[in-house]
């Protein structure tokens, strides 16, 4: 075994030699293009999208390179690669999203045909992670570990990656498409604010199918998705989804970006639209695009559970600021003896989601020792380590720690999402980055953050809302006002099962000032808060108006 | 214009007649406006007939006059402008429309392995084109995942293998 093959038991899909001579061609193809555009026969507007589709954006100071990890699953060969080609191509770190993907930077144009290479060694890619085509599918960080799991989305997550790559029809879509599936009652992909939310599902008789909502999305236009079938059975679970992009790409606006989305035509369309993906998928010939159980068994063969040791579940030792670091790490598993444990990428001060080289290198050996080599990218910016023995809880706490990735926050107020904002993006209208590292300093006490609690803070640096402000307990939006930076604050947004806009408080904050009102709204919270609620339930429970009071009270 | 099939340039017999112009004596592509308001004179032409398909027109708005097409042409206005792939696909697929479906606007090499797999025929390509690009291109990547037109069977496999001409 060398470093790039893949441990036996991590569950990624496994490339076959089809899908690796269908990468090389692909570099082949981008390579060819590059060539094309530098001998001058591809303007600059006609090589951008096709650069984009393969992960390459300009930003403001270098070109971005943004590699697919798929529905944010890797196993501990890939992980390490990417800490390679941190090194090597970057700066020495890359950065996770929330999309569970990983982005490099400082990327050098004249490198990527060397970082597309590298990527392809551990079957990685950058294909499809920017254009205007069906991007990464995301779903459940706790796939295949979670006890509440009814289906694997996981199986369904990767037949869409296969059946999107390269859509022959839906390639030149008028904007970017964003599915997100879940197979769990509590929804973790927040499936109502995607292009295309699936909720994967059993019957009476163990039959699975998926109930599917469309027209979902942040952005400047935030909505919620509209529920278009309850059930969709398994075999025609790619005929719907189909029919759902040929309404989009027929009848979806071209002419503004701002209103090409699909929830744009869900919106105007209403039922109207419902009933035009009912037409479209009646009148297919549904056995040509039926999806054959055999192919959902071969794919659900790269899933299959590892093998787990029949094990008891152990009482945690007795360390507090180990017990501490557990509280806010350690998740519950369908297993008993095991759990799933997030690895928090958002130290005090520091960049949300970003890793060194070494800390992508050290994860990916305390995942081969103690998590049958697999990772996973959280929709939050984190990483999950999803099958570990309780009983080298202790010893994982003490490697992550030695790696600066112990800090325990996860689901704190100091867990924040927040995109690169004005230090990187070129359409950033505020700083963000440095708003998440100044709140997070903040609240920097951990016996305090575990005081207040689950909250969830999003930061965004425009109105394109990368960063998810609008579905956070407490959002944060930067604008630019006459040349100021100013941020204006949203309350009670939900990105679950309950899923809900936050609703704008008052007039924006300085950049001074906004840390200070995010604590004049913990204060609050703590004041009226009643035994076991969360900031987000005192919020629902008494309005609004205490927290404007206190904001905005003549000094 | 030059005209492309199978990666090749080949002579064009189509003219695209204007409104208001004359029908000439061999094939001809009128608008959809034309083809209207003309529809019973068209038929009784002894050459054949074509129609431009705007990319904002359903397929269905032509499906009385198909049985009289021999080709369809569709537009695209930017390559960015995908509209005419699920035209060309609703064309094959949901209408069994049989002639040469022609792309026309402004479309990359790129995008000619797509076109193919919807369902074109012929792409119309600016003068001075060198069509060993768009074979090149064509033939670059001959795995798919998914099901399309053509020499499409049911969906066996998820992947298989291209078997393009
Ligand atoms: C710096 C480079 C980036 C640029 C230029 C950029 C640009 C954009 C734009 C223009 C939109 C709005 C699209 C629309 O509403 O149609 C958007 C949305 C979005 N971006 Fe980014 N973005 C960047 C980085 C990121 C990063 C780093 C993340 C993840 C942390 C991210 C995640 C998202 C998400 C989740 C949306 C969502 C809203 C939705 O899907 O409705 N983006 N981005
Ligand atoms: S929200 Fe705006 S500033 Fe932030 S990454 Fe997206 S486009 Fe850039």
């Amino acid at each position: 075994m060398n470093a790039l093959t893949p441990p036996q038991y991590a569950r990624t899909y496994r490339y076959d030699e089809i899908d690796r001579e269908f990468l090389q061609e692909r570099i082949a193809e981008f390579r060819g293009q590059v060539e094309r555009r530098l001998a001058g026969e591809l303007t600059e507007d006609e090589f951008k999208p096709l650069r984009l589709m393969n992960g390459l954006y300009l930003q403001l100071h270098a070109y971005m390179l943004r590699v697919a990890i798929p529905y944010g699953l890797l196993n501990s060969a890939q992980l390490r690669q990417l800490g390679k080609i941190a090194r090597r191509w970057d700066r020495g770190f890359g950065h996770f999203t929330t999309r569970q993907n990983i982005q490099f930077n400082w990327t050098k144009l004249e490198d990527v045909p060397a970082m597309l290479e590298a990527l392809a060694e551990v079957d990685m890619h950058a294909i499809q992670t920017s254009g205007n085509c069906i991007r990464n599918t995301t779903t459940d960080e706790y796939a295949g570990a979670s006890p509440d799991e009814v289906v694997d989305p996981r199986v369904y997550a990767e037949i869409l990656r296969q059946w999107s790559t390269l859509h022959p029809e839906f390639t030149w879509l008028p904007r970017k498409f964003k599915i997100a599936i879940t197979g769990a009652p509590h929804d973790r992909v927040a499936a109502q604010v995607h292009d295309v939310g699936v909720l994967a599902k059993r019957n009476e008789r163990g039959e699975v199918g998926f109930e599917v909502h469309a027209g979902g999305g942040l952005g400047r236009t935030p909505i919620i998705a509209r529920k278009l079938r309850d059930w969709v059975p398994e075999a025609e679970f790619l005929a719907y989804m189909e029919a759902v992009l040929r309404v989009y790409n027929a009848l979806g606006q071209r002419d503004n970006i701002y209103k090409a989305r699909i929830k744009i035509l869900v919106r105007d369309l209403g039922d109207e639209f419902t009933q035009m993906v009912e037409r479209e998928y009646e009148r297919m010939p549904r056995d040509k695009y039926r999806l054959d159980p055999e192919i959902v068994a071969a794919i659900a063969a790269h899933f299959a559970p590892p093998p787990f040791a029949a094990l008891d579940d152990q009482p945690l030792p007795e360390d507090p600021e180990f017990r501490q670091w557990a509280e806010a790490s350690v998740r519950a598993h369908k297993k008993p003896g095991y759990a799933s444990v997030t690895i928090s990428l958002k130290p005090i001060g520091g960049i949300p989601g970003d890793a060194s080289a070494e800390q992508m290198e050290a994860v990916a050996d305390l995942a081969e020792r103690h998590s049958f080599g697999e990772i996973r990218v959280t929709h939050v910016q984190n990483l999950v380590l999803p099958h570990v023995r309780q009983e080298d809880l202790h010893a994982l706490w003490q490697g992550l720690r030695a790696a600066g990735l112990a800090t325990p926050n996860i689901g704190l107020i100091s867990d924040i999402i927040a995109c690169p904002g004005m230090d990187y993006c070129a359409l950033a209208t505020a700083r963000s980055i440095p708003i998440a590292q100044r709140i997070s300093e903040r609240f920097a006490s951990l016996d305090r953050q575990h005081d207040i609690g689950e909250c969830f803070i999003n930061i965004s640096g425009c109105i394109n809302a990368c960063g998810h402000h609008h579905v956070a307990h407490i959002g944060i939006l930067g604008v630019d006002k006459r040349g100021e930076e100013v941020y204006q604050i949203t309350l009670g947004g939900s990105a679950t099962n309950d899923a809900a806009i936050g609703e704008l408080i008052g007039p924006a904050f300085s950049y001074d000032a906004v840390v200070d009102a995010v604590e004049t709204l913990i204060t609050t919270y703590i004041a009226h808060r009643a035994a076991g609620e969360r900031f987000i339930d005192t919020y629902r429970r008494i309005g609004v108006m205490p927290f404007k009071d206190a904001l905005y009270a003549p000094a | 214009m030059p005209l492309l099939e199978d990666g090749r340039l080949r002579p064009d017999d189509w003219t695209h007649v204007e409104d208001e112009a004359p029908l000439p004596e061999g094939p001809a592509i009128v608008s959809l406006a034309r083809l209207r308001a003309e529809a019973a004179s068209l038929a009784g032409r002894n050459a054949p007939l074509g129609v431009a398909l705007p990319p904002e027109t359903q397929p269905e708005e032509i499906a009385p006059f198909l049985d009289r097409l021999a080709l369809i042409a569709v537009k695209m206005p930017k390559s960015k402008d995908g509209r005419a792939f699920t035209q060309i696909r609703a064309l094959r697929e949901h209408h069994g429309f049989a002639g040469e479906i022609r792309a026309a606007g402004h479309i990359l090499p790129d995008q000619y392995a797509m076109l193919l797999r919807c369902g074109v025929t012929t792409v119309e390509v600016p003068e001075g084109t060198k069509p060993e690009t768009w074979a090149r291109s064509r033939d670059t990547i001959r795995i798919a995942y998914q099901a399309a037109q053509g020499a499409d069977r049911p969906l066996s496999l998820l992947r298989r293998k291209l078997e393009l001409a």
